[in-house]
């Protein structure tokens, strides 16, 4: 079965290396789709049959691996499918990003991103998640304007500083290992002879990677970046930078949290988990608040939501449950809402959140599931953020941390008032100067509503072998069941 | 000697947070490259392989000639500014630079390595971070952007080669973040490309806030 972990990796990667020298017109079209359903049959395969490795010390998959692996996949797929038509709808001028470049890059962003899911080595981590930033900036670039290059620019500068200071904290933790005699920077050394890591070397470590990978995740105060790549990506791109990549850099401070919990250092960073995951659900909302961008507004929700499972993992107890089960469940509806975003912005011409009113007369289809989004990500029953959240808010109970239950539980209802306050007037009302209805395609809101549909039937059936995977990946992070 | 260079680099940093001239910024850090190059080969003492000779001449080739060429001919192409055009003042500049240089001296007493070649690696190297991050944050050009990261990065890679003794490959990863830094380079040429950006000033990406 250790073919089945090659696969995962160069299908992707070769798909996206056919994209860029394969010039006949319509191959990249052929390409992108292909490609993704391929990495998600194979990720299927994972779930089936969990593939061994022959170096587990440097890539396996492991519970939490295979969640991540599972989400960036499944999201790929939707983005791929939604991706040939809008390219064809968006007015293309000559500087845009040409399709087999588009194409190549994204490709080989879903491989980057696989490598992220099955590093089990600290330094291949890191390079991983180097790879996800490299691949991913020429896409936030697409449209090839004053604006997307500002977008590129500020995410290239903040997430390499990240970047950076991640590596510093990669060698911190080789040297906290040094004392143990491992020349190793396997998680599962590390896990393994976590008692005899120099703690301080560790914390420093620990701390380093918070803010490294927190500054790639999109935690508040090292959110600034995010919001404008985020707006500035074309839709599809959006919604993998939003649903699967900050994942995968949550994936990075979940990795460093297992070592910290198994060397006994819980309570050291769970502080700092909580100030950062406090700071950015607070700090979305002050801009939910005022957006008049729509686009934005999601991008801020994200802000919101990464905060989320940051306090989840600094709870610990039932916390950790929480957290893995949220990611999931942000990821689905957050991609679903990037991508009818895109829909929006193709009928107005507009990410204005006062240029589009009426939406349900000039495009029902997304108007209809745009609602449906915005109930599943502010945390309505049945939808899974909602269970998320509950999980979330009763593990801080049972935590003994009231206040903190209090206060988010009051934060969330504003950021609820914001958004539908922002929201629902695109859906309802008269059409601006009386725009006639567009024509929607199904591939344009398909996506969106199988990955809506898939978190609704997750907030009301758990099917058992996620909920086994959830509840090991949560047992490795200091959660109790 | 390894001491001489170490304050020949911490010199350096401190040339770099009261110059005014782009260029001569752009020479000092490529001093700083080299260095550090050096650095590599004198610090490790005897465990020294041929590898990693050859590692430290390439760490010394990029970032004491690749780069500095590279940003040379992007400012000519680019027709940028030759002035620093800070945020933050010279004098004051200096100053934080001498309060973070406290800093690093104290954060290397706080965190002992085991089997140190020299009291002086770790500060220098936390000062070299402090003052690269410094320099991204305060200066207003692209440009300066990218030198202040070169200068970040090479306050890491300083860290490492000390830190590091197990696992000389990992240090060697410090490499792809020379990678970013070609991308940054790209980047500036873009800035120059795209018609609606006449300057390079990072000061005028300020399209999109809220």
């Amino acid at each position: 079965m250790e073919m089945l972990l090659h696969a995962l990796l160069l299908v992707p990667a070769a798909a996206g290396a056919l994209a860029f020298v394969w010039r006949r017109p319509g191959a990249a079209r052929f390409l992108l789709p292909a490609g993704a359903a391929a990495h998600a049959a194979l990720t299927a395969a994972a779930w089936l049959v969990r593939p061994a490795s022959a170096h587990p010390n440097w890539l396996a998959l492991d519970d939490t691996g295979l969640l991540f692996l599972s989400i960036a996949s499944a999201l790929f797929l939707a983005a791929a499918a939604y991706a040939p038509g809008y390219l064809r709808g968006r007015d293309r001028d000559a500087r845009t990003m040409s399709e087999p470049l588009f194409a190549g890059c994204a490709l080989l962003f879903l491989a980057s991103m696989t490598l992220v899911t099955l590093s089990r080595h600290f330094g291949l981590l890191w390079v991983a998640v180097e790879a996800t930033t490299l691949a991913s900036a020429p896409l936030i670039y697409y449209h090839r304007d004053a604006r997307s290059l500002e977008a590129t620019w500020k995410y290239l500068i903040l997430c390499s500083v990240g970047i950076a200071l991640a590596l510093l904290g990669t060698f911190s933790l080789s040297v906290a290992g040094e004392g143990a005699g491992l020349a190793c920077l396997s998680v599962d050394e590390l896990v393994r002879r976590a008692a005899g890591l120099n703690p301080t070397w560790l914390q420093a470590a620990a701390l380093l990677l918070l803010v490294g990978y927190g500054t790639k995740m999109g935690l508040a105060p090292m959110h600034t970046w995010l919001p404008d790549a985020h707006s500035e990506a074309p839709s599809m791109v959006s919604a993998l930078l939003s649903g699967a990549l900050l994942n995968c850099a949550f994936l990075g401070l979940l990795r460093v949290r297992q070592v910290v919990v198994a060397a006994g250092l819980q309570a050291f960073d769970a502080g700092a988990f909580l100030v950062l995951g406090v700071l950015s659900v607070g700090l979305a909302w002050v801009f939910i608040l005022r957006q008049a961008d729509f686009k934005r507004l999601l991008a801020y929700s994200s802000v919101e939501h990464m905060g989320l499972l940051a306090i989840g993992i600094g709870l610990g107890g039932g916390g950790p449950y929480a957290t893995l089960f949220h990611a999931l469940n942000h990821s689905l509806v957050k991609a679903a809402l990037f991508l009818l975003a895109g829909n929006l912005l193709t009928a107005y011409g507009s990410k204005a959140v006062e240029d589009v009113r009426g939406a349900l007369r000039v495009a029902p289809r997304t108007a209809r599931f745009w609602l449906v989004g915005l109930f599943a990500i502010t945390g309505f029953p049945p939808f899974g953020v909602f269970v998320g959240k509950f999980l979330l808010l009763r593990a801080a109970v049972q935590a003994g941390r009231i206040g903190l239950a209090g206060l988010l539980a009051v934060l969330l209802a504003m950021i609820f008032i914001a958004m539908s306050a922002r929201m629902l007037p695109m859906v309802f009302g008269p059409a601006p100067g009386n725009r006639s209805p567009v024509r929607e395609r199904w591939g344009a809101v398909l996506p969106s509503l199988v990955l809506l549909l898939i978190s609704l039937a997750l907030g009301l059936w758990l099917p058992a072998p996620l909920a086994d995977v959830l509840a090991r990946a949560a047992r490795t992070l200091g959660g109790a069941p | 000697m390894t001491n001489t260079l170490l304050i020949l680099i911490l010199l350096t940093n401190l040339r770099l947070l009261i110059s005014s001239r782009i260029h001569a910024c752009v020479r000092w850090v490529a001093a700083q490259g080299i260095l550090l190059g050096l650095l590599a080969v004198v610090g490790r003492q005897a465990d020294i392989t041929l590898l990693g000779i050859l590692f430290a001449l390439f760490t010394a080739a990029i970032k004491g000639w690749v780069f500095p060429w590279l940003i040379f001919r992007a400012i000519r192409e680019s027709e940028i500014r030759r002035e620093m055009e800070p945020y933050v003042g010279y004098n004051l500049s200096l100053a934080i630079g001498l309060a973070a240089l406290g800093v690093s001296f104290w954060l290397g007493r706080r965190l002992p390595l085991p089997g140190l070649p020299g009291p002086l690696f770790v500060p220098v190297a936390f000062f070299s971070m402090f003052a690269g991050l410094f320099l991204i944050v305060s200066r207003k050009q692209a440009v300066t952007q990218a030198l202040g990261y070169l200068v970040m990065e090479n306050g890491i890679y300083l860290f490492g080669v000390v830190a590091v003794r197990d696992e000389p490959l990992l240090v060697e990863l410090g490499v792809l973040l020379d990678l970013l830094v070609a991308v940054f380079v790209m980047g500036i040429t873009m800035f120059h490309i795209q018609r609606d950006v006449e300057s390079l000033d990072a000061n005028q990406l300020t399209q999109l806030r809220d």
